[in-house]
This record gives C-alpha cells, sequence and structure tokens, in this order.
C-alpha cells in the first residue's frame, strides 16, 4: 500500500509522532513481555541455593538436565496427556453442540444461549463448581445414594483422589468451562457458509452427513484450526483448574502436575529455586513455539480460507 | 485537538459509519426471516427438541448444583445435594461476609477497569501509528510487537514477579495491573480494522487542516467503534478472570481480586461446600450482567482471531 510520493527528507517527518504513538504500547512490551523472556533464558541456567540467593551460572547445559529431569518428564507427559483429551473431545463437543443448535426452530436462541453459557465462568469459578460436584466427602455427587452405589469410586478415594482418574476428571472441568467459547466460534462459523450450498448438495441427493463432511467441515477450517490452537495453548498453560481441584497431586505421582503448575504450584518442587523454575518456564514457551509451528505449518497448509 | 471537523470531513464520517452499522447483519445468511429447508418437522422436530433439551441438561448441570446448594440451609445440603431444598438467603449473605467478596469484587473491578482503559488506549495510539503514518523501521517494530504474542504469559510471571516486586508495587492495583496494560493482540487487531478505511479520508482530512490526533479522534476512532468495544470487552475479561497472577503478586488478603479470593475462601473452608458455592455464585454474577450486556462485543471480538485468512 504506497501512500502518496513524498521526498527522502519528509521520510523522517512522521518518526517522532510514531515513536510517541508507540511508546506506551512498546514500554509495556519491552518491561514485561520481551525482557523477562530475556531474563527467564538466563536465570534458567543458573542454580540458587535454598533461599533464592546465591545464585550460580551453571552453563546452557541446565536445560537439558531440566528437560531430561524426571520432574519435568512427568509433567510433560500429564500436560501431553491432559491436552490429549481436552483438545479433541473439546473441539467435537463444541461442533457438535453448534451443528445441533443451528437450525431454524422456535426457541433456538434459549438453547444457543445455555450452550455459550460456560463462556462466563473463570477458571476459579467453573473449578469450584466442579470441586464440590466431585469432593469425596461433602460434594454434590458422593452424596447422592444412587449415584454412589452405581459409581463407588466416586466417594472412595473419589475421582479426584485416585491417580488412575484424577487427571481425567480435571479435564473435564476443564473442557466443559471451554466448551460456551468453542460453540460460540463454531457458530459464528457456520453462519458464514453460504445457505445455496446445503441446498444445491440437497438437491443432489446428499444427506444429512454427507453435507456436514463436504461442506461443513471445509468451510469451516480456518475457525477449526484457530479452536485447535487456542485449545492446545491453553492446555499447555493449565494452572488454575490444578490448584483448585487436586493441588497437583494426586502424590506421590503428581498425577496431574502439569507443565504450568509444575513452574509456579504450591506443591511443586521447584517451588523455590528460581533458576529452575525460569529454566522450566523457558522450556514451556519453546514446547508451545514447536506446537503452534506443527499446527501452522501441517494442518495450516491444509486448510481452505476461501477467495 | 477539540476543533470541530470541517463540514466535507464529517459528511464522509457519517457515509463510512452508515455503511459500517449494516456489516455485522449482512454476515448472517438471513435467519429467521424463513424456516431453513432442511429445518426438522413433525415427530423429528419433537426428537431434536428431546435433545437439545437434554443436551442442555448436561451443560447446565454444574450450574444447576451450584445454585441450588448456594440457597440451601447448610444442614440440609447433604440430605439431597441434587434437589433444591427450604429456601434461604443466609449463605449467600455468610459468604459475602466470610469471603471478603465485596471488597474482592471491588479490587477486580478497580484493576479490569485500569487495564481495559490503558489496553485500548494503547492499541488505538500504536496501531494508528502503525496503520497511518509512514516512517522508517515501520516493519521491524510491527513485526517485533507481534512476535511478543508468541510468548505465553507463563513464561513470564517469573520474572515479573520480581520485577513488579522489585518496584514495591506487589499488594497493590498498579502491581496487578500494569503487566497487562498493552497487549500486541490489541495493537494488531486495531491496525486490521484501522487499514479498513479507505485513505481518502485521512487525506482529505489533511487538506481540510485536520492534524493526526484530530482525525484519530474525530475520524478514526468513531468509525472503528465495534471493534473498539470487543477489545475493551476482552481487555476487561481478561483482567477480571486473571487467575496465575494474583495469587503471585498477592499476600495481604484485603489486595485479593475476586479470583483470588474465591481460591482462599475455597481452601480455608472444604468442609462447607454450600459457603463456597454460594461464594462462586456471587463471583460470577457480575460477567454473566457484563457478557449479557455486551452479547455482540463477545462475539465478534472471539471471531476476529479466527476469520483471518
Amino acid at each position: 500500500m504506497e501512500r502518496s510520493d513524498r521526498t527522502k527528507r519528509s521520510r523522517w517527518r512522521e518518526f517522532p509522532l510514531a515513536l510517541l504513538m508507540l511508546a506506551p504500547s512498546a514500554v509495556i512490551l519491552v518491561v514485561f513481555v520481551l525482557y523477562p523472556l530475556g531474563r527467564a533464558v538466563w536465570l534458567g541456567q543458573q542454580r540458587c541455593d535454598n533461599f533464592g540467593g546465591n545464585c550460580k551460572s551453571q552453563g546452557f547445559g541446565q536445560y537439558v538436565d531440566i528437560f531430561r529431569s524426571t520432574e519435568f518428564q512427568n509433567a510433560l507427559v500429564v500436560t501431553v496427556k491432559f491436552a490429549l483429551i481436552t483438545v479433541p473431545l473439546g473441539l467435537i463437543l463444541g461442533v457438535g453442540l453448534a451443528v445441533l443448535a443451528d437450525k431454524y426452530l422456535r426457541g433456538i436462541g434459549v438453547f444457543r444461549a445455555v450452550f455459550s453459557s460456560t463462556v462466563a465462568t473463570s477458571v476459579a469459578v467453573a473449578s469450584l463448581m466442579w470441586l464440590f460436584l466431585l469432593q469425596p466427602s461433602v460434594g454434590a455427587l458422593a452424596n447422592v445414594s444412587w449415584f454412589n452405589s452405581m459409581f463407588p469410586s466416586v466417594k472412595d478415594p473419589g475421582w479426584l483422589q485416585d491417580p488412575g482418574t484424577a487427571l481425567t476428571a480435571v479435564a473435564l472441568s476443564s473442557v466443559w468451562a471451554g466448551l460456551g467459547f468453542t460453540f460460540i466460534l463454531v457458530t459464528a462459523g457456520l453462519q458464514g457458509i453460504p445457505r445455496d450450498f446445503y441446498e444445491a448438495a440437497a438437491v443432489d441427493g446428499a444427506g444429512g452427513i454427507r453435507r456436514f463432511w463436504s461442506i461443513t467441515v471445509p468451510m469451516l477450517g480456518p475457525t477449526l484450526l484457530f479452536v485447535l490452537i487456542v485449545l492446545t495453548t491453553r492446555a499447555f498453560q493449565t494452572y488454575g483448574e490444578v490448584d483448585l481441584l487436586t493441588d497437583g497431586g494426586p502424590q506421590p505421582q503428581d498425577s496431574t502436575t502439569t507443565i504450568t503448575y509444575f513452574v509456579y504450584g504450591q506443591n511443586s518442587p521447584i517451588r523455590n529455586d528460581a533458576g529452575l523454575q525460569a529454566g522450566a518456564a523457558v522450556l514451556l514457551f519453546l514446547v508451545l513455539l514447536v506446537l503452534s509451528a506443527i499446527q501452522l505449518r501441517g494442518i495450516g497448509r491444509r486448510v481452505h480460507y476461501g477467495d | 485537538m477539540a476543533t470541530e471537523l470541517p463540514a466535507g470531513v464529517q459528511g464522509a464520517v457519517d457515509t463510512a459509519l452508515a455503511s459500517l452499522d449494516e456489516l455485522p447483519e449482512s454476515t448472517d445468511r438471513g435467519r429467521g426471516r424463513g424456516r431453513d429447508f432442511d429445518a426438522p418437522a413433525g415427530w423429528r422436530r419433537v426428537g431434536r427438541y428431546l435433545l437439545l433439551a437434554l443436551v442442555s441438561f448436561v451443560v447446565l448441570f454444574p450450574i444447576y448444583t451450584t445454585v441450588i446448594a448456594a440457597f440451601k440451609p447448610s444442614d440440609a445440603f447433604f440430605d439431597h445435594p441434587l434437589l433444591p431444598g427450604p429456601f434461604t438467603f443466609d449463605v449467600i449473605v455468610d459468604a459475602w461476609t466470610a469471603g471478603n467478596l465485596g471488597r474482592y469484587l471491588f479490587n477486580s473491578l478497580v484493576v479490569a477497569t485500569i487495564v481495559t482503559v490503558f489496553q485500548v488506549v494503547s492499541a488505538v495510539l500504536a496501531a494508528y501509528a502503525f496503520a497511518f503514518l509512514r516512517f522508517p523501521g515501520r516493519n521491524v517494530f510491527f513485526v517485533v510487537f507481534i512476535a511478543t504474542l508468541l510468548v505465553p504469559l507463563e513464561a513470564t510471571l517469573v520474572v515479573n514477579f520480581d520485577t513488579v516486586d522489585g518496584l514495591g508495587w506487589s499488594n497493590s492495583y498498579i502491581g496487578l495491573a500494569v503487566p497487562f496494560l498493552a497487549t500486541a493482540f490489541g495493537v494488531f487487531l486495531m491496525r486490521q480494522v484501522f487499514l479498513t478505511l479507505p485513505l481518502d479520508l485521512r487525506d482529505a482530512a489533511a487538506i481540510d487542516g485536520v492534524g493526526h490526533f484530530g482525525f484519530l479522534w474525530y475520524v478514526a476512532v468513531p468509525l472503528v467503534r465495534p471493534t473498539l468495544g470487543a477489545l475493551a470487552l476482552f481487555g476487561f475479561l481478561g483482567a477480571w478472570n486473571q487467575y496465575l497472577w494474583p495469587n503471585l503478586i498477592i499476600n495481604e488478603t484485603e489486595m485479593n481480586t475476586v479470583q483470588s479470593g474465591l481460591r482462599v475462601l475455597s481452601k480455608s473452608n472444604l468442609d462447607q461446600p454450600n459457603l463456597v458455592m454460594a461464594g462462586t455464585l456471587v463471583a460470577a454474577i457480575p460477567v454473566v450482567i457484563v457478557l449479557l450486556v455486551f452479547q455482540r462485543q463477545l462475539v465478534r471480538g472471539l471471531t476476529a482471531g479466527a476469520v483471518k485468512g
């Protein structure tokens, strides 16, 4: 976009004004995003004593050590498992709800409002709702006798307390909290698909399922890619659900210690070591960078953006 | 800056505003004006309603159990946790007092308001520079801005804690707000929408002697008001819902936001489910109200990230 010809001298004419306008954003982004990232990369190769002082450089090999440590590997596996539950389930349920509500029916607005409703819950609100649904002694489900006899494990040991089910239970709460977001996005995407496509396909004898796979899914491509990336990123940043529902436990396996909880959590083994915390945080950044690159290049290439 | 717009510019603005107002509707394909060709009829229609009702029940279930627990006396909670009991408002009042919720809601409101105002102002200014000014290094600056989008919050808070604590801003509103006062997302969003404005508009204004700030305030900002609304809503919700940062930077209970306050309430009252449920409900209501009022901005903001090809 060329904006009228200017002489060389005037190239700098608007420079001071531009700097002035960029300054507020630039200051915040430099001080609270770029600087801390650089500083974290530096801190990540340091080792401090138990009080967080006396930090000494260990060389950048410490990143390899952190990555290969049992604790980080556990957090990585937990996070990947968590993503493998929440991302596909969130995507399928979100699309399912949106398609279900994408019909002209009297009162459909009410159902759309219901399906969007979880967008209003913060991570703390959603997690506490699920905590008191699933808590084994005072939780709602554990105190319903018929449910209890059907699923004894809800009371003993409790789904959040059993290492076999804890991560799935946390994931369910997270999927529920994210449903509204996916539903709204996919619904907006569906409304962008021209009606004629469906009518033409129907005239040609394509049934509902065929129309879904041949029209809806390809036309939703960009929306689905966006949702996929957001859900994956969120899964790798999961902190609040773990903090409120399980505190990273059940111990001693740390069955729900995600990478973010590993960095910041109260029960994390590296809680008081700024160097290791920074190192793990940088590794989280790198993992997310690689994931986004894979998703954009691998899948993005096949997504149809229309004209 | 506080000058009236020349009549010619004002006319152009009005025309452009009118055409923008038609945009949101034209993306919908005439829903609601008539029945879909494949709208379910007869028994299939009944089946569809049943399915919708069943799914609604499942989606609303955690909210339902929260609401009935919040309005039930403490001693009645364990009898039938899934059924409404005798109605009482006492638990809500108890939660309000025990959880210090009035103070926490106020803190959240202050912080979210500060963040919203600064995010909108900083984004509009930077976006204007990127969209309407020509200066050396513009593209380099823009790439650096956008690159910050790749850095997750979780990777920076370790150091941000030291920075904010070092400035003496722990346990303060400014400390809670400062890392979020500007976002690259906001700059990117506003730049995209500024680029859709016709350049003739700026040229016409320049000819009429309107400077950059006058043009920004009287022409550009009114034209992009819908996107601005979406950005403001997102800034507000993002700050309001922030969980990790307040937990790191706040250790005086009085300064908790409603999110970190809920954590305190739940960790110290694990044996009183309906008290915590009542607190959760109270904490959720402001966002529900905000979203009901600003539904359109929500959808616009959410889709802004997705539809960009």
